[in-house]
C-alpha cells in the first residue's frame, strides 16, 4: 500500500532542478510523479520513480541528500469532487495530511492523488475503514 | 571645520593628558610596580608563571623591564572563569561585566570602586576630547547590560556634567524621535548603528542636519576614514573614533581628539606596547603590530601585558592638540579570527559549536562577510546533511530557525542562516576556510 517517494534539496537558483532530473533521465529512471515544495531561499524536489533503488544511487553518487518516504497514493475520478470526496472521508479523523500533490493518471479519467501523512498506517486504517481504494506501487509504477 | 570644534577650548578634566612626557613616564613606572607587586601577591596564575621565569615584581625597574613579564591572553580568561583572575576579594568587587569569550562560556570582569573610578575619569576625559561639558545633552545608545558600552558611556557622561538619556540599544525610532524632542546633542553608539539610524531618519522625513546634534562618540568596533566622511557629510556633525575593551576596562582606553588623526592613549592608566604577533617582541613606536595593553591604576582585575589581538602602530610625533598620550592608529584589523558585527564580538568557533549542539555532527559551513549600504552583513551558509534532511519545508525551516536561535543566545546577535546543497561549499586541504569576508568588495 505504501509507497516510496524520495526527496531531495535544491537550492532555489536557476538551473538547480535540472542537473538531478537530467541524471535519472540520461539512465534511464522514469519519474512518474514529482512535486517541488519551495520557500524563499530553497526547494525540496519530491519524486515517484519507477527504480527507488537505483536512482537513490545515482542521486547519491552526484552528491545529494536523499531521503526515502512513504507516501500513499489515492485513485479518484478526474472530475470536480474527486479530491473533495477522499478528504471528506479523512475528516474528523487524527490523521494529519503534511502535505499533497496530484495528477492525471492513465487515459480513463483518473487521477491520482499522493498523501504524505505523519502517519501513514493510522491513515490507511482510516481510508479502507472509509472505502477509499488505494493504489499499490505495482500499478503505479508499472502503468 | 566641523561643528563640534569652532573654537577648542580646553576642558580641565583633561588636565592629565597634557601632563608632561617625562612626569609621565615616572606616573607610569610607580604604577606599573604597584600593580605587578599587587597581581604577583593576589593572582595565582600570575605569580606561578613570574616565579617559572625567575621574575619578581622588584626586577621591574625601568619601563622596558615590562617585556620579562608574560602575556596575557582571552584564553587565560576564559581558563579562569568566573572569577579567576580577580586579585581583590569579592567584598571590595563593586561591579562586574561580562563579554562574549572565543566558546560559550563569557569571560568576566571585575572593578572596585576606585577602578569605577578611574574608568569614570577616562570617559569624562574622552567626552571631553571630543568638546563635549556640561550642559550637553548626551544620547547614550550602547547597550546596557553586562556589556561594558552603556554603563561605561553613562559614568562618563554624568561625570561630565551633561544630561544623560539611558536609551540603550534598538527601537531606532524612539531613538530618532529622542533626538529629535530632546534636542539631543552629542550621541554614542557603534558607527555601523548610527549608519543604520541615518538611513532610518532619512525614510522618516527627518532632517538630522537641522537638529542640534553636533557630535558622535562611535566605538565597539572597527570603522574606517570612509564611514567617517560619510557620517559628517550627511550629518554635519564630528564624529569621533572611541576605543576599549571590557578585558583592559570597557570604553575609555583611547579617544581621537578634534584633529582626528590617531587615538590618544589614556597611558597614565593603560600602557601601550606593541608587539609583533608571531614573535611576541616589542616593536619600536611608529611599527605596525599588536597592540598590547598593562592595566596601571586597576586593581580587581589588574591585565599585565593582555593581548588585544588588534593591529595598530603607535604613532610618532606630538599632536597639534597638545596632548602628551602616545596616539594609536585607528584599528583596522586583527591578528585572530574574531569577528566584530553590530559591535559584538563573534567567534567562528562560537558558530561551530553551535551547529554541533543543534546537528549532533559538524556539518559542512562558511561564514560569509558582505557590506550592504556600509553596514556588515553576517550570514551563515550551512550544507543541509542526511541526518537533518527532511522532505518536509516545515522540518528544514523548524532547522534553520532553531540553529538561529541558539546563535543569538551563544553570540548575542541574530545571524542570518542560510541552508545550502551538499557539496557546495568549497573543502580545502588545510585549514579549512570558514569565514568568507567579501567586505572589500562593495
Amino acid at each position: 500500500m505504501k509507497i516510496q517517494q524520495l526527496s531531495i534539496f535544491a537550492e532555489n537558483k536557476p538551473g538547480h532542478l535540472a542537473g538531478p532530473c537530467r541524471l535519472l533521465a540520461e539512465q534511464g529512471v522514469d519519474i512518474r510523479a514529482l512535486s517541488v515544495a519551495d520557500t524563499q531561499h530553497f526547494g525540496i524536489l519530491r519524486l515517484i520513480v519507477n527504480d527507488a533503488a537505483k536512482a537513490t544511487k545515482l542521486l547519491e553518487g552526484a552528491g545529494h541528500v536523499v531521503k526515502a518516504t512513504e507516501v500513499l497514493a489515492v485513485e479518484v475520478s478526474d472530475q470536480p469532487g474527486g479530491l473533495a470526496k477522499v478528504l471528506s472521508a479523512l475528516e474528523g479523523s487524527p490523521v494529519n495530511i503534511e502535505y499533497m500533490y496530484a495528477f492525471p493518471f492513465g487515459h480513463q479519467g483518473k487521477a491520482v492523488l499522493i498523501f504524505r501523512f505523519a502517519d501513514p498506517d493510522a491513515a490507511i486504517a482510516v481510508l479502507q475503514a472509509k472505502g477509499v481504494p488505494m493504489l499499490t506501487g505495482d500499478v503505479l509504477l508499472k502503468a | 571645520m566641523n561643528a563640534t570644534d569652532p573654537k577648542p577650548t580646553f576642558h580641565p578634566a583633561s588636565a592629565p593628558d597634557f601632563v608632561p612626557a617625562p612626569l609621565l613616564r615616572k606616573l607610569q613606572l610607580d604604577r606599573l610596580q604597584a600593580i605587578v607587586g599587587h597581581a604577583y601577591d593576589k593572582v595565582a596564575l600570575f605569580r606561578e608563571r613570574l616565579q617559572g621565569r625567575k621574575v619578581t615584581p622588584a626586577d621591574i625597574q625601568a619601563l622596558d623591564d615590562l617585556a620579562e613579564l608574560p602575556f596575557t591572553t582571552k584564553a587565560d580568561l576564559r581558563d579562569t572563569y568566573p572569577f579567576g583572575l580577580f586579585a581583590s576579594s569579592l567584598k571590595e568587587v563593586v561591579r562586574v561585566h561580562a563579554s562574549s569569550g572565543t566558546t560559550g562560556k563569557p569571560i568576566v570582569v571585575a572593578y572596585t570602586k576606585d577602578d569605577v573610578a578611574v574608568w569614570t575619569s577616562v570617559m569624562v576625559r574622552s567626552f571631553a576630547a571630543c568638546g563635549l561639558h556640561e550642559g550637553d545633552i548626551i544620547q547614550n545608545a550602547y547597550g546596557y547590560g553586562l556589556f561594558t558600552g552603556g554603563l561605561g558611556a553613562h559614568y562618563g557622561a554624568e561625570g561630565i556634567g551633561a544630561t544623560v538619556i539611558p536609551i540603550s540599544g534598538g527601537n531606532t525610532d524612539r531613538q530618532i524621535m529622542v533626538m529629535k524632542d530632546f534636542g539631543v546633542t552629542a550621541i554614542c553608539c557603534t558607527p555601523t548603528y548610527f549608519l543604520h539610524l541615518i538611513d532610518r531618519a532619512s525614510q522618516l522625513g527627518v532632517d538630522l542636519r537641522a537638529l542640534p546634534l553636533r557630535a558622535g562618540v562611535f566605538g565597539a568596533e572597527p570603522w574606517t576614514q570612509s564611514m567617517r566622511k560619510h557620517i559628517e557629510s550627511v550629518t554635519n556633525i564630528a564624529a569621533f573614533d572611541i576605543y576599549g575593551l571590557s578585558e583592559i576596562i570597557g570604553p575609555g582606553v583611547a579617544i581621537e581628539c578634534p584633529n582626528h588623526d590617531g587615538l590618544h592613549i589614556f597611558e597614565d592608566h593603560f600602557y601601550p606596547e606593541i608587539i609583533d604577533p608571531e614573535t611576541g617582541k616589542v616593536l619600536p613606536d611608529g611599527e605596525e603590530g599588536e597592540l598590547v595593553l598593562t592595566t596601571l591604576s586597576k586593581w580587581a582585575m589588574p591585565m599585565i601585558r593582555y593581548r588585544t589581538r588588534d593591529i595598530t602602530a603607535l604613532l610618532p610625533g606630538t599632536c597639534p592638540c597638545g596632548r602628551s598620550l602616545r596616539r594609536m592608529r585607528r584599528i583596522g584589523r586583527r591578528s585572530d579570527d574574531m569577528l566584530i558585527i553590530r559591535g559584538v564580538n563573534v567567534y567562528p568557533s562560537q558558530i561551530e559549536a553551535v551547529l554541533l549542539e543543534v546537528e549532533g555532527t559538524l556539518p559542512h559551513y562558511q561564514i560569509i562577510l558582505t557590506r550592504e549600504h556600509g553596514l556588515d552583513q553576517i550570514e551563515v551558509q550551512v550544507e543541509v546533511t542526511p541526518q537533518v534532511f527532511s522532505d518536509r519545508v516545515g522540518a528544514l525551516e523548524a532547522l534553520a530557525d532553531k540553529i538561529m536561535d541558539t546563535i543569538e543566545r551563544v553570540v548575542g546577535i541574530r545571524i542570518k542562516v542560510t541552508l545550502v546543497e551538499p557539496q557546495t561549499i568549497q573543502r580545502s586541504e588545510g585549514k579549512a576556510k570558514r569565514v568568507i569576508d567579501k567586505r572589500g568588495q562593495s
